[in-house]
């Protein structure tokens, strides 16, 4: 009914960016967006327990959770918005719906602090969804390999580290970039297996 | 000044989000307003409409040219939750419509974003 399926309609496509606490999410959005990164909030209730040992009384309490996004306007119709998502473990409900029909995800990881990245890579193992790692590589960082990040982190091979300083714009494109050869080369390897199969 | 001198932002927002959702927390209507669903203008209301706000002007003229829904969220400082229910009134009064991409280009039956549109995506990004 309020469908108007026409060349004219912006398609807005969605790239994850996930990763620990201060780890340059917001920066990277902000490095390659042609807007200013904006937020988005939601609100969340949520039943906590245990506030007030004294009473026993469970309560509610309303929390806000902020995300940064970002927009690139990729031709006259594609629009690619950045997501950073969330950083605290306990929001992350809300990342179904951030993840629902979202491209992929740019996992950033800080070799000070790597462990901070080991949920968001869990999270997208399991869903299914199509990631790569970026190593943000802060000054004063220590030098590692990508395979030794790889290795620390136990991906499965396919799946691209790349070091990056993403306060770079040029360093953002690529790993955007890598990000989305990386989505092509699954489907592609997908297809053919499937192939394969059914051949 | 004019007296915004006492608030300042760890106050929060002078007007409450239950205030201008009139207290709901879900749309009138059965669409769910997904974050990048595309929002367009289709009508203007009568003058003193009975249900419409400031808000909901903001939206009419933001959407113009059309915008997702996180975009509309974004550029008005308004929580998601909030947004949708005011999307919900004016969709409720055919003042919006929520345009929808040929179903072609958005997915294969996998579920999967189909090939073609990754290839756009990437040469849009290679171009930049």
């Amino acid at each position: 009914m309020d469908s108007k399926p026409s060349e004219t309609v912006p398609y807005p496509v969605k790239i994850l960016v996930a990763g620990g606490f201060g780890v340059g999410k917001t920066t990277l959005v902000g490095s390659v967006s042609e807007i200013r990164p904006l937020q988005t909030e939601e609100l969340l209730t949520e039943q906590s327990v245990g506030v007030d040992d004294t009473s026993g009384v469970e309560r509610k309490t309303t929390t806000t959770v902020a995300m940064d996004f970002g927009r690139i306007t990729l031709s006259e119709r594609l629009i690619l918005y950045l997501f950073g998502t969330p950083g605290q473990d306990r929001f992350w409900f809300m990342w179904d719906e951030l993840a629902e029909g979202a491209l992929g995800a740019v996992v950033l990881a800080d070799t000070r602090r790597l462990a901070e990245c080991f949920p968001a890579v869990d999270y997208f193992e399991r869903r299914g969804l199509p990631f790569i790692i970026g190593v943000n590589c802060f000054d004063d960082g220590y030098d590692y390999s990508g395979d030794e990040i790889a290795a620390a982190l136990d991906l499965s091979e396919d799946i691209p580290v790349i070091l990056c300083d993403v306060r770079q714009r040029e360093s953002g494109k690529e790993v955007l970039t890598t990000l989305v050869r990386h989505v092509i080369g699954r489907q592609t390897a997908k297809r053919a297996a499937a192939e394969a199969t059914s051949g | 000044m004019t007296g915004n001198e006492w608030f300042d932002e760890e106050a929060g927002p002078l007007v409450r989000s239950y205030a201008l959702t009139r207290g709901r927390a879900r749309p009138v209507t059965r669409e769910s307003f997904d974050m990048m669903a595309v929002i367009e203008t289709r009508g203007h209301p009568a003058y003193g409409q009975v249900g419409i706000g400031p808000e909901h002007l903001a939206i009419l003229e933001l959407c113009a040219r059309p915008l997702p829904v996180a975009e509309i969220s974004g550029q008005l400082q308004l929580p998601l939750v909030v947004v949708r229910v005011l999307l919900g009134d004016l969709l409720d009064q055919n003042l919006i419509g929520v345009l929808r991409p040929r179903r072609e280009e958005t997915a294969v039956n996998d579920g999967t974003v189909s090939e073609q549109l990754l290839r756009e995506v990437l040469h849009g990004l290679e171009a930049l």
